[in-house]
């Protein structure tokens, strides 16, 4: 993957609502029974981000292993919340025959407040 | 809110079918041997994603719903979902630290013995 991919946003993706069907659906099937939305449910909206940023690259996600997954919460998710996902690489190393790409997300509410921050490594290619 | 006893979860194939509906993630890896066998895997596997949804359960269970400040983890051994059966996981904590205002739980979790999730940690407001 070329450098020049590094350090500069990607297009945002959102606004994302946080539906009660949708939450419902994913606490029982992760067994979450805390109140509210489960902390790691915003991974749908991630995963929409992380789709576009590899259809932007020309990546194919079939080469893509989720290495790592970290969620930074300054207020918990709700629903009736209307997300959006702002993407970015920060990072890009070479690992074997594989490429680990560092991602950082900023997930911001509808008045633009920020609401978390998520940063996962994806590996790409290799034998992984 | 001081005893973390393990939480034990099984996962079966209709299991992940589930979570790929609420999740939107399709990766046949999750679904079909062949596909499975195809990438070099040793079976049809759980979501990463999932397993940690597993700990995040589990958290919210030990803490009573805490407000989550962090939670992560490396995704390390692939749980390995049979075809009829389940896979067991378990979710426990290695250590606890608290301050005033925070729980912070390094977590452990392990299927057949065998870790699958590295350095997992949740950090959750008191």
């Amino acid at each position: 993957m070329d450098q020049s991919v590094l350090e500069r946003d990607f297009a945002p993706v959102g606004p994302w609502p946080v539906e009660p069907d949708r939450v419902a659906a994913f606490a029982a099937a992760t067994r979450y029974e805390g109140p509210g939305v489960p902390p790691t449910f915003p991974i749908i909206l991630l995963n929409d981000a992380m789709l576009a940023f590899l259809s932007e690259v020309g990546a194919n996600l079939q080469n893509i292993v989720h290495g790592e997954q970290r969620f930074t919460w300054h207020r918990p998710v709700a629903v009736g919340d209307e997300l959006t996902a702002t993407m970015r690489i920060a990072s890009l190393r070479a690992l074997g025959g594989a490429e680990l790409i560092g991602t950082l997300t900023r997930i911001t509410d509808a008045e633009g407040t920020l609401v978390g921050e998520a940063k996962a490594t994806l590996v790409h290619g290799g034998a992984a | 809110m001081t005893d973390f006893v393990p939480q034990v979860f099984s996962l079966t194939r209709a299991d992940l079918l589930a979570y790929a509906e609420a999740s939107g993630d399709h990766n046949p890896i999750h679904s079909s041997d062949e596909v499975a066998a195809a990438v070099g895997l040793p079976g049809v596997i759980a979501h990463g994603m999932l397993t940690m949804g597993l700990a995040a359960a589990a958290v919210a269970h030990w803490t009573e719903g805490a407000d989550v400040l962090e939670i992560g983890t490396k995704f390390t051994s692939p749980v390995v979902v049979p075809a009829t059966g389940a896979a067991e996981v378990v979710i426990g904590v290695k250590s606890s630290t608290r301050t005033e205002e925070t729980l912070t739980l390094v977590l452990e979790a392990t299927c057949d013995g065998q870790r699958v999730l590295g350095n997992p940690k949740a950090v959750v407001r008191l």
